[in-house]
């Protein structure tokens, strides 16, 4: 698969996918030939038609789209085996080669990398070229004759893959990346039968890059990717290529860990098994695993991922592409927290004793309890608390269900003492993950997108790289990949940019799509109407929202923050819980539970056994993000759904059901009994939630805002992520991510 | 610090520690076995580079201070200003050359790293061109460093004859330094100086970067090799360039024999 589906993902930004494929059509995408739309030459030849003058256009590789430009001059005409095809100015031989349909076969080439044109496999031949030419480093030109299936080009990728296999060691059987190696595939496709090379084999020391990649450095083909992807897309340079000739190596120089948020992709990228997962080591065989295209809820992004299971376990997570979030990486935290999915897990109900101990019940039981504290405690001190993990269906079934017991305090943690819940605008991406690309100023107001959400952090790198656009920060020091203007640490100098005195308003001033990004940990602060006013301000002094660009955003922390306040669960925290005599906590662990009353009986809905479990009085167990069906918002507003990709632990049920069950106990039915029910009760509050992959732009502007009275505090704004590896209850259980935070933390 | 495995090849790679005894016990064991060609092509296969990697000692280490002298900083700076100052890395070849003088004709990885600060880019891409460039010593080399021409014309006419005589008169192995820091030998590949091979070309780090030379020493026995490096020994300065005692630069011996005539005449 590996191949095949890399080559469809490998499609510039101007051959886009139309969607990602099933996992069945993938699948029956593994046969890998010469000419892709063909499974041999005689097929290809047999479909061919009568008429040799007009041969029918191609598909092109992986059914992608090709944009050409508006401007008819601005599109050439290339020959690929004949066919004609028109590609937009600019485009390599190889890209052509896509667009006509043929996959070329590549190991260095990575179209979201810079061409290093180093490993030859690309090579086809060109008429009139007196040589064969690597294709993907070289332009195509109008009329350009490219020939793929020639003799010349086929024995070009024989000499080359009989080099390439010189040196590479035959552990196939032992290499985690069998089954899905570039290696292995295209010698398979491309390879000659046999080699001629009698001597020994090389052998490279393995390097140390931390916790997350391990390396098998014999196996390297010395494509560079993992170099390129380091310094261009990551940020970080410690990878290099030393030395010259045979003794060629990938490696650091000097003993270093590779210290990237995004250090997993490089996993993804190696064409070899040269990088692999040190987690998933030995683990199983890539063709046992049952892929589940689902979404990532460790922070705000929405991550697409396929999680990898074989029976009733996660094995793996890795990235799926969707261009508009993460393009094709994932962050280390969202592919390497699949193990705290099996660790500290909830699996039965249960109930505190007198002696303070857990004593596990059935489900009646347990339900039957809470039902009867339910009807001792006054309507008015019954509060809900839903968690950052929280999917809209369960958030939605816990705020009818407060309401329907005569409570309006829900609310959905992290979301501060008074959500922003007016305007969908005040909290949102409004300019969206994709739509960074276009800005030309960034000011990141109290926010470290590089902990928060490495994907967008990642986008505005890829940004700043482009276009050389400006970043501007306030907050406290912290790391960035990428060149940043440190202005101040506190909200005075947001002051002076929004009165126009500080020296950072004439860069401002003369950007064209200027961003403002404030962090979601704004929402803590007291003041936070006054600064959300005042950044207002900043944005209508500087132009930032128009009616073509609207550069005003939030980013937020958790993937349950915008469905909750899109779902109006918005009760003041330190308030509600303070008061409160029955506190429901629906996986809510960062609550803070000193503020809640001894007397307060606690009940926690959740999968992991976590902070708040210390506090509950009965637990009931609930399924994790990849064992359920749920609807997430990101935070650009777009709804994206959760797949089960393995059966629940234990006794644990959905989020949803477990208080539909514990509404008919308490006597306050919930008025549906299935997915779809609770979707088109959703549907009803917000409509938004239920369009799948969609953005529905905020029709409202600010500036229906009431003026603000607040002033601006004077404290300094502070660090939200202290440890990007652990922020919630998964990735705290996980081991991986606890190796990750002792080793790969700067002290 | 690197696992076991990586020490281990690392003295492999510099042919230091493994004692000759061992190995030539370990070549009897293979002898035996059908592999015997492939293995004894491994053991002779040759890396033109050192280890890839650097390993920490006391002496070269990243935690050591290193800048370039006040004199050196000058031509540092003279470097920079031949570049475009968004291009300051074109410099770092000339920098590592400098600071090889500087530093008795080895960068260590402090060097390198000073060098990384001035021309603004991550270490690791001065790593990159140190270890990519054989010229680069990043382990200690003797004060002459004595590099002999091992490619195809010199082969022919006798370099490994020049490198034994060496190694013998020495009491070396390649890229070892002499107990007393004066000498060692490497291998390089060809100096454009094939018409009167076999040579050397012997560093002189001796001076530090004001007096440094780079002098061939061309149409070399055993005997004239022995010979030139007492002398080196002794202080002295042997003639640069042919050893041949009736050749002149590269002419043949005895003086030109054809082309006499006035070039202009004939035409």
């Amino acid at each position: 698969m590996a191949f095949f589906a890399r080559a469809i993902r490998h499609s510039s930004p101007y051959l886009r996918s139309r969607a990602p494929p099933p996992p069945a059509v993938a699948a029956s995408c593994r046969w890998i030939s010469p000419t892709a739309a063909a499974g041999s030459p005689e097929a290809g030849a047999a479909v061919a038609p009568a008429d040799p003058e007009t041969p029918p256009p191609r598909e092109p590789v992986g059914g992608a789209r090709v944009e050409l430009p508006s401007n008819p001059e601005d599109a050439l005409e290339v020959f690929v085996d004949g066919h004609a095809v028109r590609i937009p100015k600019g485009f390599t031989v190889l890209q052509a080669c896509e667009v006509a349909g043929v996959d070329i076969p590549r190991f260095c080439y990575h179209s979201r990398l810079s061409i290093a044109g180093n490993c030859r496999m690309c090579l086809v031949e060109v008429e009139k070229s007196p040589k064969p030419v690597a294709s993907c480093a070289m332009p195509a030109l109008p009329g350009m004759k490219i020939k793929t299936n020639t003799p010349v080009a086929k024995k070009a990728r024989e000499g080359v893959m009989e080099f390439l296999l010189m040196n590479h060691p035959l552990d196939c059987p032992i290499c985690d990346q069998g089954g899905e190696c570039d290696l292995q595939d295209q010698s398979m496709a491309f390879g000659a039968d046999r080699g001629r090379f009698t001597e020994m084999k090389r052998s490279v020391v393995d390097k140390n890059l931390g916790p997350l990649v391990k390396t098998v450095m014999t196996r390297c083909i010395q494509c560079t990717r993992c170099v390129r992807f380091a310094s261009e897309v990551a940020g970080v340079q410690d990878l290099g290529m030393l030395g010259r000739g045979s003794g060629e190596e990938i490696g650091t120089y000097v003993e270093k860990l590779m210290t990237s948020e995004l250090s997993g992709n490089v996993i993804d990228i190696c064409p070899v098994g040269a990088l692999t997962s040190k987690p998933f080591a030995f683990k199983a065989r890539n063709w046992e695993l049952k892929g589940t295209e689902t979404i990532d809820v460790t922070d705000a992004v929405g991550s697409n991922i396929r999680v990898d299971s074989r029976g009733p376990e996660v094995m793996r997570i890795v990235p799926r592409l969707n261009e508009d979030i993460n393009e094709e990486w994932i962050s280390d935290k969202t592919r390497f927290c699949y193990d705290g999915l099996k660790r500290q897990r909830l699996n039965d109900p249960m109930i505190r004793g007198t002696d303070g101990r857990f004593k596990a019940v059935t489900w009646r039981d347990a339900l039957a309890v809470v039902a009867e504290v339910l009807q001792q405690v006054k309507p008015e001190e019954i509060t809900g608390v839903a968690g950052k993990l929280s999917d809209a269906e369960s958030m939605m079934a816990l705020k009818d269900f407060v309401n329907k017991m005569g409570s309006d305090k829900v609310l959905c943690e992290g979301n501060g003492p008074s959500p922003p819940a007016d305007l969908r605008s005040n909290y949102l991406m409004n300019t969206s993950i994709a739509g960074l690309e276009k800005a030309d100023v960034f000011l990141l107001v109290g926010t470290q997108p590089r902990v928060e959400a490495a994907m967008v952090n990642a986008r505005i790198r890829k940004t700043v790289r482009a276009t050389q656009a400006k970043v501007a920060y306030i907050g406290p020091p912290t790391d960035f990949n990428y060149d940043h203007e440190h202005l101040g640490t506190g909200p005075q100098t947001l002051v002076e940019i929004a009165e126009g005195r500080h020296p950072f308003c004439s860069t401002l001033q003369s950007a064209k799509n200027p961003v403002i990004i404030a962090g979601a940990g704004l929402f803590d602060r007291e003041d936070q109407d006054a600064l959300f006013s005042t950044i207002e301000t900043v944005a209508k002094k500087f132009n930032v929202v128009r009616p073509d660009w609207n550069g005003l955003n939030v980013l937020l922390l958790h993937a349950a923050q915008a469905a909750a306040l899109d779902l109006g669960l918005v009760a003041n925290p330190t308030e509600s819980i303070k008061s409160t005599k029955f506190l429901y906590l629906m996986g809510a662990d960062d609550v803070d539970l000193d503020k809640v009353p001894d007397d307060a009986f606690v009940v926690y809905q959740g999968h992991h056994g976590d902070k708040a479990v210390y506090r509950a009085n009965v637990i009931l167990p609930s399924s994790a993000f990849s064992e359920k069906e749920g609807t997430y918002e990101n935070t650009e507003g777009c709804t994206q759904w959760t797949i089960p990709a393995v059966p629940t632990v234990g006794d644990a049920r959905d989020d949803w059901k477990i208080l539909r069950a514990l509404s008919e106990v308490a006597g306050a039915q919930l008025p549906y009994d299935s997915l779809s029910g609770v979707r088109d009760r959703i549907s009803m509050v917000a409509p938004n939630l239920v369009h799948v992959d969609e953005r529905e732009p905020c029709t409202i502007s600010s500036e229906v805002k009431p003026p603000v009275k607040q002033q601006v505090s004077s404290t300094p704004f502070k660090t939200v992520v202290e440890n990007f590896y652990m922020t919630d209850a998964i990735t705290r259980a996980s081991k991986i991510m606890a190796q990750c935070s002792a080793t790969l933390l700067k002290k | 610090m690197l696992p076991p495995a990586a020490r281990l090849a690392a003295r492999r790679l510099l042919g230091l520690a493994t004692s000759s005894a061992s190995e030539s016990a370990a070549a009897r064991r293979l002898s035996r076995s059908p592999i015997s060609y492939a293995a004894a092509g491994c053991s002779s296969r040759l890396f033109s580079t050192a280890l890839n990697y650097h390993l920490d000692s006391p002496e070269n280490n990243p935690d050591m201070p290193w800048e370039f002298t006040e004199a050196n900083m000058k031509k540092v700076n003279e470097i920079l200003s031949h570049y475009p100052s968004n291009y300051k890395q074109s410099g770092i070849i000339p920098m590592l050359d400098l600071a090889q003088q500087q530093h008795g004709g080895w960068v260590p990885v402090a060097a390198m790293n000073a060098i990384a600060k001035i021309v603004e880019v991550a270490p690791i891409r001065v790593y990159e061109v140190a270890t990519f460039y054989t010229m680069f010593n990043r382990t200690k080399v003797g004060k002459y460093h004595l590099l002999v021409c091992g490619t195809t014309p010199c082969m022919i006419r006798g370099s490994r004859e020049i490198e034994e005589a060496l190694l013998e008169h020495l009491g070396v192995k390649r890229n070892e330094v002499t107990s007393d820091g004066l000498f060692s030998v490497g291998e390089m590949e060809c100096m454009g100086c094939c018409v009167n091979a076999p040579m050397i070309a012997v560093a002189d780090y001796s001076k530090g970067s004001e007096g440094y030379t780079y002098n061939y020493y061309e149409d070399l026995t055993p005997k004239r090799v022995v010979e030139i490096v007492e002398m080196l020994k002794r202080g002295e300065t042997p003639p640069r360039g042919t050893q041949h005692p009736e050749r002149k630069n590269c002419g043949p011996a005895g003086g030109n024999t054809t082309l006499h005539a006035d070039m202009r005449r004939q035409w």
